[in-house]
């Protein structure tokens, strides 16, 4: 959707003639710095807090903290055990987990197939289907909850995996389809000619050829989709609800904000623990989820 | 499109490999039957405890068993048990359905199986987005109509422009112009920027990393941030802290209106601001080396450069970012739910339609606020078409 990146070289070239005015200049080198620490300083203050002495989170601020980083008392691990162990955090990390898993693959899977069928099998209606699917992409999913709740309560799928793994699975669709559509479109027909030569069936030539040469389009949408679960409160809420035995991370940690707003100790430790995993994930895969991005942002 | 004759009369032996031969069909039938089972366990809600207590009566450990069935025990292994059995379901059943499928269907006459398997192919997918999409949001349109007893009214709708419905409406496009503008317009900052330091990707991650932060966490770091105390005790929220440093009075940030408003969406645009940045620094890395100098050569400023030609060229760019942006705005919820529950005269549309559903338990009113947010996007989406329809001669 986006302007494609020009050659390395070319960027390079580029780079150099941009710079040459400006790269020693102070006003320039201070924005960055401020933009910079603006950007880090408020989930810096977090990281800090949580793992402070409870009695003086609220005495003293967290960067009175790191300038007396070596006093006695000040560093404790004892949130992150409340949190894990009195707050469920462990069992909603659990959850988050098995809804998030499957909630990423599944789609992907049946993307692929569909995505393929739309790239390279003409069949009656598929432009009309396929224009369906782009009008979906920014349908807003508030406009299924409560259908999808009233089917829910009546087939007793409320509050378990497989409606949340069904409904995340749906309202991802739209976009998997479509980044991989875009995607398969663009590789070369020859691929198709010479495997229909060889006697490749449609579904051989799928996952022969495809699928392999996909896997930057398939992971790019697997970590978009990886996180928007993981991260995702109001789907959860909806059709999972609050119970202990079944809440993911979000809606825990939700669930601290209430009753304890003074409890910082405790909700600075519960929201790292909920960063963690996508941070990770984020960090680790950066260049596929900027991929992704790009070729994406029409969500 | 020479697929669909793909493999068609004259098949070499060699082809008949995978998803053709019939013991594809009889493993992928057998394993179809297991992930019945699989199903089965998973609606039920006790699954996956059932499953381990069984497996603790066969090799003799009973009272692990009764303990598990009781709500004690290994709880951890009967949930780990059942996100195997889901992951086996979830991908193994959709792969082995498809393989089944195919397997059958190619064994029909070439052209039958020419019309059937593409149908194969897209038929989970149709499934899932005519229930979970297209299904509900025809109901939902009919829905804002009804009143409770299902008969025809206006109410949903007249209700809408009375006092606390106009006030949310208001915060819904202060919002969505206030974030996107916000976001859109430092996202451009920061990508020209960025653009000519020597460091940049190391930068660049610094803003963009928030974005892998959910919007409850992000909540929860402002909150702290925004933290307040009374005046006689020491700030530890860092906003007052360095407000009440220059002598003023410590403010709640988070609950005064109308100064929450902007609070609140400044985590929208501190979350957001990474993404216009990736999306627009590699339109500007775009621009052609050529065009940069020959307006350098007319005598062109840095200032003129960037306004009169890197802008205009990566126009289609900052739309792209502004409508996504824009979107996601339009639909916020988990902010302003989990700062304050859109108690301080700050709700927007999204919360209020989902107290609608599940504290007034008034459908009709949550149906015509879900529809109109579905309303505001109809312009992307027919714009989404239109670029679409542009691009691809289908």
């Amino acid at each position: 959707m986006t302007a494609d990146a020009k050659p390395m070289a070319a960027a390079r070239v580029r780079t150099r003639f941009w710079r040459a005015p400006l790269l020693n200049s102070l006003p320039l080198r201070l924005s960055v710095l401020v933009i910079c620490l603006l950007w880090t300083l408020p989930t810096a203050g977090l990281f800090v807090t949580s793992f402070r002495n409870p009695q003086l989170i609220t005495k003293t601020g967290w960067w009175d903290a790191i300038f007396n980083a070596f006093a006695p008392g000040q560093w404790t691990l004892s949130n992150y055990q409340n949190v894990l162990g009195g707050d469920n955090m462990g069992t909603a990390f659990l959850n988050s987990l098995i809804v998030t898993i499957p909630s990423t693959v599944i789609p992907i899977t049946i993307a692929a197939f569909a995505a393929y069928a739309f790239a390279w099998i003409p069949f009656r209606g598929r432009g009309i289907i396929f224009t369906i699917v782009v009008a979906l992409l920014v349908v807003p999913l508030q406009m299924a909850l409560i259908p999808i709740l009233k089917i829910y309560s009546g087939a007793s799928l409320y509050g378990t995996f497989v409606g949340i793994w069904l409904a995340h699975t749906a309202f991802g669709l739209p976009l998997a389809i479509f980044l991989l559509y875009n995607f398969m479109s663009q590789l070369p027909r020859d691929l198709f000619e010479s495997s229909s030569i060889d006697g490749a069936s449609a579904f051989q030539t799928f996952i022969r050829i495809v699928l392999p040469l996909s896997i930057p389009a398939l992971g790019a949408f697997a970590i978009f989709q990886f996180l928007w679960v993981w991260n995702d409160l109001l789907v959860a809420l909806v059709f999972l609800g609050v119970g202990k035995d079944v809440q993911v991370m979000p809606t825990a940690l939700y669930n601290m904000i209430g009753p304890r707003g003074g409890a910082w100790h405790l909700l600075t430790a519960g929201a790292f623990l909920t960063m963690i995993v996508p941070l990770g994930v984020f960090l680790a895969l950066q260049r596929a989820f900027v991929r992704g991005i790009l070729a994406g942002s029409v969500k | 499109m020479a697929l669909a004759g793909v493999g068609g009369q004259d098949r070499k032996p060699k082809a008949a490999a995978y998803g053709t031969s019939p013991w594809v069909l009889v493993a992928s039938l057998i394993g179809l039957v297991i992930a019945a089972f699989g199903v089965m366990a998973l609606v039920d809600k006790h699954g996956g405890v059932n499953i381990l207590a069984w497996f603790y009566d066969q090799i003799g450990r009973a009272t692990d068993a009764t303990a598990l069935r009781n709500g004690g025990g290994d709880q951890f292994y009967a949930k780990l048990i059942l996100a195997v059995v889901a992951l086996y379901v979830g991908v193994g059943g959709v792969w082995l359905v498809f393989t089944g499928a195919s397997t059958i269907v190619e064994r029909f006459p070439a052209k039958l199986r020419d019309t059937v398997l593409p149908w194969i192919f897209i038929a989970p997918a149709l499934l899932l987005l005519g229930i979970y999409l297209v299904y509900p949001a025809v109901g939902t349109v009919i829905r804002s109509f009804q009143d409770k007893q299902g008969a025809f009214t206006l109410d949903n709708w007249t209700v809408l422009t009375t006092g606390p419905f106009l006030e949310i409406l208001r915060n819904n496009v202060l919002w969505l112009f206030i974030t996107t503008a916000g976001s859109v317009g430092l996202g451009l900052l920061v990508a020209a920027l960025f653009d000519r330091i020597r460091r940049e990707s190391l930068a660049k991650i610094f803003v963009f990393t928030p974005l892998a932060i959910s919007l409850v966490g992000a909540t929860v770091i402002w909150k702290f941030v925004y933290a307040q105390q009374p005046p006689s005790q020491p700030q530890f929220g860092l906003l007052n802290a360095i407000w009440t440093a220059f002598g003023n009075k410590p403010i709640a940030w988070a609950t005064t209106f109308p100064i929450n408003l902007p609070a609140e969406m400044i985590i929208m645009i501190w979350l957001q601001t990474g993404f216009a940045m990736v999306v627009l620094s590699a339109a500007i890395k775009g621009v052609s080396v050529e065009v940069l100098e020959a307006a350098r050569l007319d005598g062109a400023s840095e200032r003129q450069i960037f306004f009169g030609v890197i802008i205009p060229l990566i126009r289609g760019s900052i739309i792209t970012v502004t409508t996504t942006i824009a979107i996601a705005t339009l639909k916020i919820f988990d902010i302003v739910w989990s700062m304050s529950g859109g108690i301080n005269h700050d709700s927007v549309v999204a919360v209020r339609m989902f107290q609608e559903m599940f504290q007034f338990f008034n459908d009709g009113h949550a149906a015509a606020l879900a529809t109109i947010l579905f309303v505001a996007v109809l312009p992307v989406m027919f714009l989404n078409l239109r670029n679409f329809r542009r691009q691809a001669a289908m």
